[in-house]
Parts: structure tokens; sequence; C-alpha cells
């Protein structure tokens, strides 16, 4: 299956990556061909196959006990921030 | 003989025939001297190794160490280090130090195992050839002008050029196994779950499992029954015992059946790589194992339904790099969405972009059911196949890769070329299953691995195998040219 | 009662985030207190810090399967955890863990009394355990200021099928729900503090039309005024657009209280395409019957039944109980009063809905705040009874125990206010009345019924009001008769 550039454009909208102009059509041709790779599976017989989300089929998720564990760490953990005012990351405006 | 294993260096520290500071020293001596031609280290902690160094000889004198302490390991760069950057190879983390260990970094800092530093990778791990990593490829050491493998490039580089007995490694489509196969090392990926994945930076959380590289079978042994075990912090590690993995090496290989993937030896298999691998056979046979033949179908379809997944899994996994918390942000975004595309855009690798597109893409309104549920369909199918293969046999084996190392640039112009490489490891991964890499002889001067892949948590049988064939075979023994093991007692200086 | 607006229909669903009260987030060790100072409570798991994991919270799950045992839900034996994938910067990992296609709540419903005193069962279509976002403040110049503490406390979301016909009935519904987590114990109910919110799926249709019209969702509904408010603007809003000939919108309004008005969001416009898919992180949760029965065990007497039980145990009105069993707290405030007021329960209901709660209203305070415990107030009521104080005089006696903290026997004998029920006491002032009032006898006399109440007004004064009334009838009567 081949994509069009329109599409390239509204992918990279929708995760968040800022493509130039002389990127859409590499991107355009590289997905086109991943996706005639990914066709491939229109050859697999999956009536009636469950969907496997996970290797461990028969691990179920375990339950924490309800305690609180996390000392307040933030100048560490802000310390990698980009952009910081008393404590709040800061962000350009955001308008709703 | 210079000690080169594992094993050898642990028995000379523990019989203090050399301190860990000795040892330490020799093996940043070998890095530095490494780095201009090779690439295999992101980050080289040389200050912090000598002081873990210290301690662990205070303990080895104390007569508290283990069987690890004072032994010198890379970490994969993937693996977070508290106080030391963790960069992921990638642009985003370039200047990331991470407050946390891994659990797998904290099991051995516990055991005393002293950090080099920090290896070279594909960005995110995405990558079979080590050459989407921000700071560089790797050269394969047997020749510069190979590429090591991917993801795991550094790493294997690095246990090749024995700039460390062992590194750490990640798989999640073959990244272990393909580069110890490249690079003339033995690579092993552990059972989903074995290992804990905390600290382990995501790219496809339903593959990714963190593994090793070592010289040899036995050295993955030693240092697996460092890292397994359950971790409270991870729901998918899984809570069973951790059997003594030594004592599982001796299990014998009369009755042994291991079953040859018929899917494995198609077209696109060096024959030359074929007859390595099937003379590996003729050795488990000589040894009493038996070999027959075992057909998975939908195995070929492995390729198309990793390129479903683990795309899907990474667009989700890296949207938390987003410039607000931790990573790379743009400069004077002119408002958030600005922010967010020229932050990511300028942070991530082509690579990286490509995948996080073609995650985003399969799992997006209306493409959902054709090609994310398609290919979990499938996922159920290979993972049935292999456990009715199971039935029939203990272990699976066939070759590694299609061919032995490719020419550095020579796959970066088509993504189909390069994800092609991984055609034999991705089943593995699906299925969660273990696997892992031997080298099994030499192509074109290029070493070549043979495979071998277990049901879940057969770690001791799969590593028994493996050091039967390895006390037959010296393959894995060999070092390439300029880089065999000098580390003696007697040049050192003897012991502190 | 669907409300009517020239021959419009009014149809709304509301998804109800309901905060659960655990010490600990949904998937990380942090604390979830309100009010802490920015990001204080935020760990490396509710950061979105690359390499972490997150791990279920036990109590959240228990909570959760609590709130569907009380709707008489079907819990699903296996539930699972889904990503909901957008950009904001109150959601660090760029998406949400949430539930999709398997909630742990399946549905279920809920009866809602309206205001005309019948009865409407609102469908629950499910609810599911998620993650809290954290918060963006919005007030610097060009910047928005992001704490996360609120990031990774546990939700469930209450979604409701599109029963509801009129802005009340949306109010009942969501007032039913809140009385109901707090009876349960799983939700604070503050709304203040955004511990119980609502969005509102609003839209109309022409009277009598199978089809629903075109829907907006209204957010930011943090009280049960706005909820109110927001949807009939929303309402008028939309008939106002159908009526001009145009066509509703379907998008995501937020609804400003200061300008009392709703408007389009622009940030959720594109952030449509939430590419959910299972966590692969976490696992499936399994819930045994073992588990359900913990659960069912732990379920306390929901308010229904409650209410049910009040009207036969207590012989009180279905307003009387719906009043009392409000909370879980005023019922058992006024289980224990009536416990030691047994003859007259009526009596016992009539002053906590009165006085009681007038009081309380007056100074701010809930029930478990009253200045009065269970056992000074029914010593109060039981000084009634008795026949020690009269009705009327037993309020200022009250008022006295609220403001003074004084036992209600010390403020009756301190002020003498201590009925008079000597016949023969009361006889004498009685025969005093009669004879300084000879007109007024002779004109009761001569028919004039209505100087009855004269000659019980004077007495009552002539004895400070402490007058035992029944006794003072009686003898009037007698005294007064020809
Ligand atoms: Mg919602
Ligand atoms: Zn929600």
């Amino acid at each position: 299956m081949s994509l069009t550039p329109k599409q390239i454009e509204s992918i990279a909208h929708l995760a968040r990556l800022e493509l130039k102009a002389e990127e859409i059509p590499v991107y355009t041709d590289s997905l086109s061909r991943i996706f005639g790779l990914v066709d491939e599976l229109d050859k697999a017989q999956t009536a009636g196959i469950e969907p496997m989300a996970h290797p461990l089929e028969d691990q179920v998720q375990r339950l924490r006990p309800d305690a609180v564990s996390s000392p307040d760490r933030r100048d560490l953990y802000q310390q990698n921030a980009p952009q910081t005012e008393g404590g709040l990351y800061l962000v350009p405006k955001v308008i709703e | 003989m210079a000690a080169q294993t594992l094993a050898d260096l642990a028995k000379g520290l523990r019989a203090r025939e050399y301190s860990s500071l000795e040892l330490t020293r020799a093996f940043l001596a070998r890095i530095e001297r490494s780095q201009p031609s090779l690439n295999a280290l992101i980050t080289v902690t040389a200050e912090s190794a000598l002081v873990e160094a210290a301690a662990a000889d205070a303990r080895l004198a104390a007569g508290t160490a283990g069987p690890l302490t004072g032994v010198p390991i890379i970490h994969k760069d993937i693996f977070c280090t508290a106080g030391v950057r963790t960069t992921c190879a990638s642009k985003m983390l370039s200047n990331f130090v991470s407050p946390y260990d891994a659990t797998l970094v904290g099991k051995y800092r516990d055991a005393g195992a002293v950090m080099l530093g920090k290896a070279n990778m594909d960005e995110f791990a995405m990558g079979s050839s080590n050459e989407t990593s921000f700071f560089g490829p790797v050269k394969n050491p047997w020749d510069a002008a190979k590429v090591p493998g991917g993801s795991s490039g550094g790493s294997a580089a690095a246990v090749a050029a024995r700039l460390a007995p062992l590194a750490t490694a990640t798989d999640t489509g073959g990244s272990i196994r393909q580069p110890a196969a490249l690079c003339g090392v033995t690579g092993l990926k552990p059972t989903y779950g074995r290992v804990s994945r905390y600290g382990m930076i995501a790219f496809a959380s339903s593959l990714d499992q963190a593994g090793v590289i070592t010289v040899s079978a036995e050295d993955a042994a030693l240092t697996l029954q460092a890292m397994a075990g359950f971790d409270p912090r991870d729901s998918t590690s899984v809570d069973v015992p951790v059997p003594d993995y030594a004592a599982e090496l001796q299990q014998p290989m009369k009755g042994l059946r291991i079953g040859i993937l018929t899917e494995f030896f198609g077209s696109g298999l060096d024959p030359a790589v074929e007859q390595a691998v099937r003379d590996s056979l003729a050795v488990w046979q000589k040894l009493g194992a038996t070999v027959k033949e075992v057909s998975l179908p939908n195995l070929p379809l492995s390729v198309p339904t990793y390129y479903v997944v683990a795309p899907a899994e990474c667009s989700s996994n890296l949207s938390r790099f987003d410039g607000v918390r931790f990573g790379h942000r743009c400069e004077n975004p002119k408002d958030l969405l600005d922010l967010y595309k020229r932050s990511r855009a300028e942070g991530f690798g082509s690579e990286v972009k490509r995948r996080i597109m073609t995650g985003t893409y399969v799992l997006s309104a209306g493409y959902y059911d054709a090609y994310y549920l398609k290919a979990q369909r499938v996922r159920a199918l290979i993972n049935q196949e292999f456990r009715s293969a199971f039935g029939e046999v203990d272990l699976l084996v066939g070759p590694t890769t299609p061919t032995a190392a490719f020419g550095l640039g020579d796959k970066t112009s088509d993504p189909i070329t390069m994800y092609l490489n991984d055609i034999y490891t991705i089943g593995a991964n699906l299925a969660g299953l273990p696997a892992m890499s031997i080298p099994c002889g030499f192509v074109g001067g290029l070493p070549v691995g043979v495979q071998l892949i277990g049901p879940h948590f057969a770690e001791g049988r799969m590593l028994a195998a493996a050091h039967a064939y390895q006390r037959e075979t010296d393959w894995h023994l060999r070092s390439p040219a300029g880089w065999s093991a000098d580390f003696e007692p007697s040049n050192t200086g003897g012991a502190a | 009662m669907s409300e009517m607006n020239n021959g419009w229909e009014t149809v709304i669903g509301l998804e109800i985030h309901t905060q659960l009260a655990t010490k600990s987030k949904i998937f990380s060790g942090s604390p979830t207190a309100y009010g802490a100072e920015p990001n204080t409570q935020a760990d490396l798991v509710d950061l979105g810090y690359p390499g972490v994991l997150p791990v279920l919270n036990a109590e959240a799950v228990r909570m959760a399967v609590k709130f569907g045992l009380a709707i008489g839900a079907a819990i699903t034996p296996r539930s699972v955890f889904a990503r909901k994938n957008y950009f904001y910067p109150d959601l660090p990992k760029g998406y949400q863990i949430s539930q999709y296609e398997l909630p742990i709540v399946g549905k279920g419903s809920l009866e809602v009394m309206l205001d005309d005193g019948s009865v409407k069962v609102v469908g629950i279509t499910r609810a599911h355990l998620e993650e809290d976002a954290g918060k963006s403040q919005h007030e610097g110049v060009g910047v928005s200021a992001i704490d996360l503490n609120r990031a990774g406390t546990p939700l469930i979301e209450i979604v409701s099928e599109p029963d509801m016909r009129s802005a009340k009935e949306a109010v009942a519904y969501m007032k039913k729900i809140h009385m109901l987590v707090r009876y349960l114990g799983i939700c604070d109910g503050n709304m203040q503090e955004g511990s119980f919110r609502c969005d509102a799926n609003v839209s109309v249709r022409r009277k009598g039309a199978e089809k629903f019209g075109t829907r907006a969702e209204l957010k930011n509904l943090n009280s049960f005024r706005f909820v109110e408010r927001a949807i009939n603007i929303e309402v008028a809003r939309q008939i106002d657009i159908l009526e001009g000939g145009g066509q509703v919108v379907q998008e995501t309004r937020l609804y400003d209280a200061d300008k009392d008005e709703t408007r389009s969001m622009r940030s959720k416009e594109e952030a449509n395409d939430y590419r959910y898919f299972p966590d692969p992180d976490l696992l499936p949760v399994v819930i045994g019957e073992d588990f359900l029965d913990a659960v069912r065990a732990t379920l306390p007497e929901l308010p229904d039944a409650k209410a049910q039980r009040f009207q036969s145990q207590y012989g009180l009105s279905a307003y009387d109980a719906g009043f009392l069993i409000a909370s879980g707290e005023l019922a058992d405030y006024y289980e224990a009063v009536a416990a030691l007021v047994p003859s007259d329960p009526k009596l016992v209901a009539n002053w906590v809905m009165g006085e009681l709660s007038a009081a309380l209203n007056k100074d701010g305070l809930d029930i478990t705040q009253s200045r009065l415990s269970a056992v000074q107030f029914a010593a109060l009521l039981n000084r009634i009874v008795d026949d020690t104080v009269s009705g009327k005089l037993a309020k200022e006696v009250f008022e006295a125990m609220w403001t003074e903290g004084i036992e209600a026997d010390a403020v009756i004998e301190a002020r003498g206010l201590k009925q008079i029920t000597d016949p023969a006491a009361i006889g004498a002032v009685i025969d005093e009345i009669i004879a300084a009032n000879p007109k007024q006898l002779a004109d009761y006399r001569s028919g004039k019924d209505k100087l009855f109440g004269f000659f019980v007004g004077q007495t009552m004064k002539a004895t400070g009001g402490k007058a035992n009334p029944v006794l003072l009838n009686d003898l009037l009567k007698q005294k007064l008769a020809p």
C-alpha cells in the first residue's frame, strides 16, 4: 500500500513531528515501502484467532498495596527540565 | 594465556592474583585506545569506575565479595544510571542525567561490578547496524568498514574488542543476537519477563528484553544469575524462581532434541553462513543430540508483524519526549504546538521518526483493525506454532543472520533491506522466547553466529547447549586482530 | 418529566470523573493529598520519566469494584488497561492510562428521585479506571505553568446512558452518584478540590424524534449549579442554531462560569484520534469470585435501602427519609438520637431536619461537626417527650445549648423553663384571668368561641409560657363552661 504526501503530513502532525518540505517525499516513499512489506500480513489466515497483545499469555496484573513510598524529590527531578519556575514546569501558553 | 572470559577474570580477582583497580585501569586503557576507531562507548565513566573498583577491592579483601565483585562491565546506554548521562544514543537525551538506576544496573552495582561506561547503540534501539546513533556509528572490530550490527552494536563491539568481559544489551527484534553474531561474541536474550525492564528506556514494551553480551555461554550463565528475577516495579516481570544457571550448564546433550526451522534455511541465507550453522549441528549430534526439521509456516510473517507491533508501541512510548520535563527543547518556541513539533523533530533522528510515524499510522482511526489487530492475530499464530514446535523438540537452532556483517552505509537507503536483516531473530521476541547467538565460524574473515531458541524460561537448557558447543569449539575465544586480550597479572604488576 | 422548549427535547448523558480516596496514586507510590506545593507529589512514574513502569494500586481496583457492585453492574472478569494517546502539557507521558474496550465495571443502573417525587432509572453504560492528569495554570503572560501533583491520581469515569431529559434530571442523577460514592467511602466528594467532576453530553431533538441530535460535550462543570446552568445555556444555544436553520457541530465546549457561556475548546479540536491500544506495560486485571466476595462484604447499607428502612422502621415519610439519608453521617446521627428517644422517631426527624439543620447551615458546619452530640441532643428531645419543656421553649433551650455549650437540663433549670404540669397551679392562674376579664367571659359564654384563644394567650403569658398546653386547654374548657 502506498501513502500520499498528504497522509504523511497528517501523521506527522498527529505525532507532533515537524517535517521539512524535502522530508515529505522521503517519508512518503519509505513508509509506502514499509506498508508494502506489512501488507504481506494479508496472507495469514487469522479468522477466529484472538489478538495477542502480550507474550505472557497466562500472566495477570499484579496489585500493589496502597502505600505511599515516593518521597518528594522535586529538585532532583527538575534538574533535567528545560524551564521551571517556583517548582512548576513552564510551557508556552496553553490555549483552551 | 591472557584471561579473557568473565569466569577467568572473576576467578583471578577472588584468588587475589590482581586487584579490581588493576583490571579496571587495564580495561579503561583499552577503551581509550578503542574510542577513535570503534566508537563503542558514548560515555566513559573512568573516575567513578576507579572509585567502584576500590570499593570492590575492599569487599574482596573483606571476604564479602560475590561472583561479580570487581568485574568491569559496560552498560548499554539505554539503561538508566543514576547521576550518569543516559542518552539512548539520541540527541533528545544527549544531556539527560538519570536520577535513578535501572533495576538491572542496581543489581550489578550491588553485586560489585565496576561500570566502565555506557555503550553506543542505535538511537532508541531502533536499527540493526548501529548507524542511527546520534553519537556516530560503531565500527566492527573485525573490519572497520563493516557495521557491528545493532541495536546493541556498542555492547557487541566492546566485548569483541575485549573492552570489558561483559556488556549489557537489549533485544526487541534481535538487537542482542544480531550484533553478537556479527561481532563474534555470545549474546543472550532471556525470556520476556525474566529480567526487569524497569529503568530500561522503552522502545516496544511487549518485545523489549534486557540481556547480555559476553565472551562465552558460561559467562552468560554467570551474569544471568545476577540479572534475573522478579521486580515489583515491573508489572511484566515474572515471579518464577531463578534456577542455578551454573548448575544447569552441566545438563547432558545426550537425547537433546534439536529442531531446525525449515523457514530459516530458505532463499536469502548466505550458503556459507548456512554451512557454518550446519557444521555446528554436527557438533551437537556428536554429543548425542538428535536433529529434526520442524516448520513454522507463519514465521516468515514475523518481520511484517514486527513492523506493525514495534512501531505502534514505540510511537506511544516516545510521546513522553515533548521538551517539557526533560530532554531536548527547541529554541524560542512560538507556541505549544511549535514546542512539541520542533523539539521532537530536532531531537529524534530520521529512523526514529520513521518508526513513530509508522506506529502512529497503524493505530490511527480506520487503520487499527487492518494493521494493529491483524498483526496481533498473526503474532498469536506465530506463538502457537512455536508452542507446538516445542512439543516436539527441546531447542530450535538456526542462523542468527542471513549474512556476515555488511558494509557501513550499505543498507541505509532502503529501510526494508535493513529490516530483513532481523528475519531470523524477530520470532523469538514476538513469542517472548529466550534465545541466544553464539559464534560458529567465519565467512570471508567475518564472524557468523548460530542461534538457539528455547521455550519460556528454558535459559538453562539453552545455555547448557551453548556451553557444550563452546567446549568443543573455540570460535568464541577468537578475537579480532589488534584486540586480543592482553590482561595478565604479570604485565600489570601483580596483586596489590 | 422531560423539559420541552417549543417542541424540542433535551437529551443528556453525563461522564463523571470520581477521584478515588486512596493514599497513593494508581500506578505509583506518590501521595494523593490535595494542596501540596507544586510537583512535590510527582515521582518518576507520575512525571513519565524514561524507563519507569506502572504498577497497579490494589485499593483503586477494590474501590472501582465496590462502585460496580453498588450499581448492580457486571464486573468484568478480565479488564484491560489501554493507552489514550494525545499531547497536552498536563499529560506527562503523552498518553493517559485508561480502559477502553474492557472497562472494569460494565452496565448498571441507578434510581434517581426527581423533584415531583417520581423515580427515574438512569442507565450507567460503564465505569472505567484511569489516571488523572496534572493541572495547567494559565496566569502568566504567554506561559502556562504545569503542576503534576494530581497526575496519576486514581479515577473512575462513570459514563451514563443518554437518559436524562432536562438539566434538573442531570443534576438529580449527579447528586445521587455523589451521595453514593461518599456512602461507599471511595471518594471525598469535594467538588471545589476537583475530586468529583462532570462532563455533559448535550443534544436536542424534535419532540418525538427517534434519532439523537448532534451533541456537544461540555467540560469544566465543577458544581451542581454549573451543571444546571451550563446545560440550560447550551440547550438554548443549540435550539437557536437549529431554529435558525443551522447545524450543531459536534465539539467540546468549555463552560465559563464568569461569563455564563459555553465556548468551543480550541485545544480539543484536533485531538480526536486517540489511537487507543492495550497498554503493554500492564497485564489484564483478573477479578475472581473471592475478590468480589471480599469487596461485597465491605459494602455499607446503600442509600435506597436505608431510605426504605427509615420509612418502615421509624414511620417516616419518603421525604423525611430522603432528607435524613442524604449522607451516611447524617443518617447515623439521626439513628443515634432516635435510639435514645425511642418513643418518638418522628419528633427526632423533625428536630434534625429543622432546628439542627438550620443551626448547622448557619454556622457552615456539616453533621460530623455538630456542636451537639447525639446524646446531648437526645437529652433535650427527651425533655419534650416527658413534658418537662414545651416544644416551643425547647427551641430556646436548643439555642442556648448550641451557642453556650450547656446541657439541656442545666439550661432548663437555670432559666426556669420547666413546664408547669400541676393542675392546681394552672387552675389558680386561670381563675385569676377569668376574674380579671368578666366582659370577655360573658362574650365567650354567649357564643364568641374565638375568645378561647384569648384566654389561652393570657394564661400562657401569665405563666411565662411554661404551662403544659394540654393541661391548660382542658382546665380552661372546664372553667369557661357556663
Ligand atoms: Mg471522557
Ligand atoms: Zn476520563
